[in-house]
């Protein structure tokens, strides 16, 4: 393109970048004097004192043989809750994923999706919301009542609302990677979970695996909190302490959730290492 | 396969309404078995002919008949039959960068295998004779269990080539085979392509920067330039006059050097566009 007079360049994103940051804090100020944020509040005299006398509990941890002994079996249960949970929702995550993601189409490949297909895609992107807009807090309340007191209950919780979350995550991961591999394995005739095995998948395997591992880990938190509803494990024992304002039993507890995180961020770590 | 192009306009999915269509009115016919050279300066429309012709893309206009049939007419099932005949190399190869190579080189017998088989090849590769010997065809055997990633963007070009001599299409359309090879690759790549098109009766259609390997290798010429159709000739009749003509407005890319635009393949690819039109 011939320039004739040279104006002075300058960048065009540069007014809506001022615009949309300004509009930002207009939102967020009321956002903040909505939600009561006063941080100083923590540090007042009044607060800070039973704060602190509930926290001096916490030295020394309680290590009771007979009170570790109990912290053991229900660890063994909170992990085996989440576990059960997790794979339960990877079972319904992964189809749901895989219908959803639009690389996958095949009437796409032309530029636009048919009608049908692009129906079918959205109707899955809501079932995902629907799942995981329900907090597994209120899936459990529910369970408690259908299958009674104990793990089942936090583990069809779990399911329930990590299918949601892994299934919309995994569709987005499988989205953002390359399109190209996809689309010319499709191109050249093969079928949708063929070119998902052999061009999708090889891709993105690392960014799932690690997200997967991360959801296990954040399954084991939430089983903790199921068990205050009832559902058992780690949760409902830390439930029982915290009535007791045992703070050694609480802080005993606090630190197998620290375990338990640390070593899921190490199989993570090793499960990326080996897939990178 | 036989293809029938007649009055083919077609545009970028992604182009500006209104801008000019990549292809315009375009008459082609191309017999069964027959292998032909697509030359053109960059922008002519060499990579929407391609996939015009892969089923990949509906002309706007026009017809396309593959086999007599209008793939666009059919339903959805029956083309997606079709297209398990054809086989289309980008330019770029579509390689996932954490594959193994001979998983990406085997990718191209999937239009042949059941869903089952093509996972049981994924555990254990089923075909390992098949790859290798198409591997070897180009000298990179010795990469068979590399992982693409750790190849060169020539070494990449000619794994994307080995895949199409594993896929059993009857139809083989070739978008720069050559953009990322050294002179001597290029022509035992082009030698190996047009071989076994001929041994496995197949159509063969290639676009080329370089017009000397194209005159060289193809029976055929076609001459695109801004989407419209300059020439269609015997190779014997392409004289350099006609060349000239052809790339009057781009004389630099006539001397076989590719244009300074092609893309790097050592380097990271832009970020996904639905076509790539080159």
């Amino acid at each position: 393109m011939p320039l004739t007079t040279r104006t002075p360049l300058a960048d065009p994103a540069w007014t809506g970048r001022v615009f949309w940051s300004l509009t930002a804090l207009v939102v967020l100020w009321p956002l903040l004097v909505l939600a009561e944020f006063k941080p100083w509040v923590l540090f007042s005299p009044e607060s800070l004192k039973p704060t602190l006398r509930f926290l001096g509990d916490f030295v020394p941890p309680k290590v009771e043989p007979q009170f570790l002994l109990l912290v053991a079996r229900e660890t063994w249960r909170t992990v085996a809750m989440a576990t059960a949970g997790i794979a339960l929702a990877i079972v319904f995550g992964i189809p749901l994923a895989l219908v959803s993601v639009r690389s996958l189409s095949q009437s796409a490949l032309r530029g636009r999706m048919d009608r049908l297909p692009a129906v079918v895609r959205l109707m899955v992107r809501w079932v995902l919301i629907v799942l995981r807009s329900v907090p597994e807090l209120i899936w459990a309340l529910v369970f408690v009542r259908v299958v009674g007191l104990g793990p089942t209950a936090g583990v069809f919780a779990i399911a329930l609302t990590y299918t949601g979350m892994l299934g919309k995550v995994y569709g987005d991961i499988l989205e953002s990677s390359d399109v190209q591999p996809t689309q010319a394995l499709l191109r050249n005739g093969s079928g949708r979970l063929q070119a998902f095995a052999y061009a999708l998948l090889p891709q993105s395997a690392a960014e799932l695996t690690s997200y997967t591992v991360y959801r296990w880990e954040c399954a084991i938190r939430s089983s903790a909190v199921l068990g205050f509803v009832g559902a058992g494990g780690l949760g409902q024992l830390m439930d029982g302490s915290m009535k007791m304002f045992s703070g050694s039993e609480v802080s005993t507890i606090l630190l197998v959730f620290v375990a338990l995180v640390a070593f899921a961020d190490q199989v993570s770590a090793w499960l990326r290492k080996a897939l990178a | 396969m036989k293809l029938d192009l007649s009055g083919c306009s077609c545009s970028h999915p992604a182009a500006r309404p209104g801008a000019p269509g990549a292809l315009q009115g375009i008459n082609l016919q191309v017999a069964h078995g027959e292998q032909l050279a697509v030359i053109g300066p960059s922008g002519a429309g060499k990579t929407t002919l391609l996939q015009v012709m892969a089923c990949a893309l509906p002309p706007a206009s026009g017809h396309l008949h593959v086999e007599g049939v209008d793939p666009w007419l059919v339903d959805r099932s029956s083309l997606q039959r079709l297209r398990r005949r054809l086989f289309l190399a980008p330019q770029v190869p579509p390689l996932p960068p954490r594959q193994r190579v001979v998983t990406s080189v085997l990718a191209g017998r999937l239009p042949d295998m059941g869903l089952w088989a093509s996972l049981k090849s994924l555990v254990y590769p089923q075909e390992l004779d098949a790859a290798d010997a198409a591997l070897a065809q180009f000298d990179l055997a010795e990469k068979l269990f590399e992982r693409v990633d750790r190849l060169s963007g020539g070494e990449r070009q000619r794994v994307g080539l080995a895949r199409l001599l594993v896929s059993s299409a009857e139809l083989l359309l070739v978008d720069e085979p050559l953009s990322a090879l050294d002179p001597e690759r290029g022509r035992q790549a082009l030698q190996t392509l047009t071989r076994a098109a001929r041994d496995r009766n197949a159509t063969l259609v290639a676009t080329l920067h370089h017009v000397d390997m194209a005159l060289a290798h193809f029976p055929r010429i076609v001459g695109l330039r801004e989407g419209g159709l300059v020439f269609d000739l015997p190779t014997a009749e392409v004289t350099p006059a006609v060349l000239r003509d052809l790339y009057a407005s781009h004389p630099h890319e006539l001397d076989g050097a590719a244009p300074a635009s092609a893309p790097n393949l050592t380097i990271a690819e832009p970020p996904p566009v639905a076509m790539q039109c080159r």
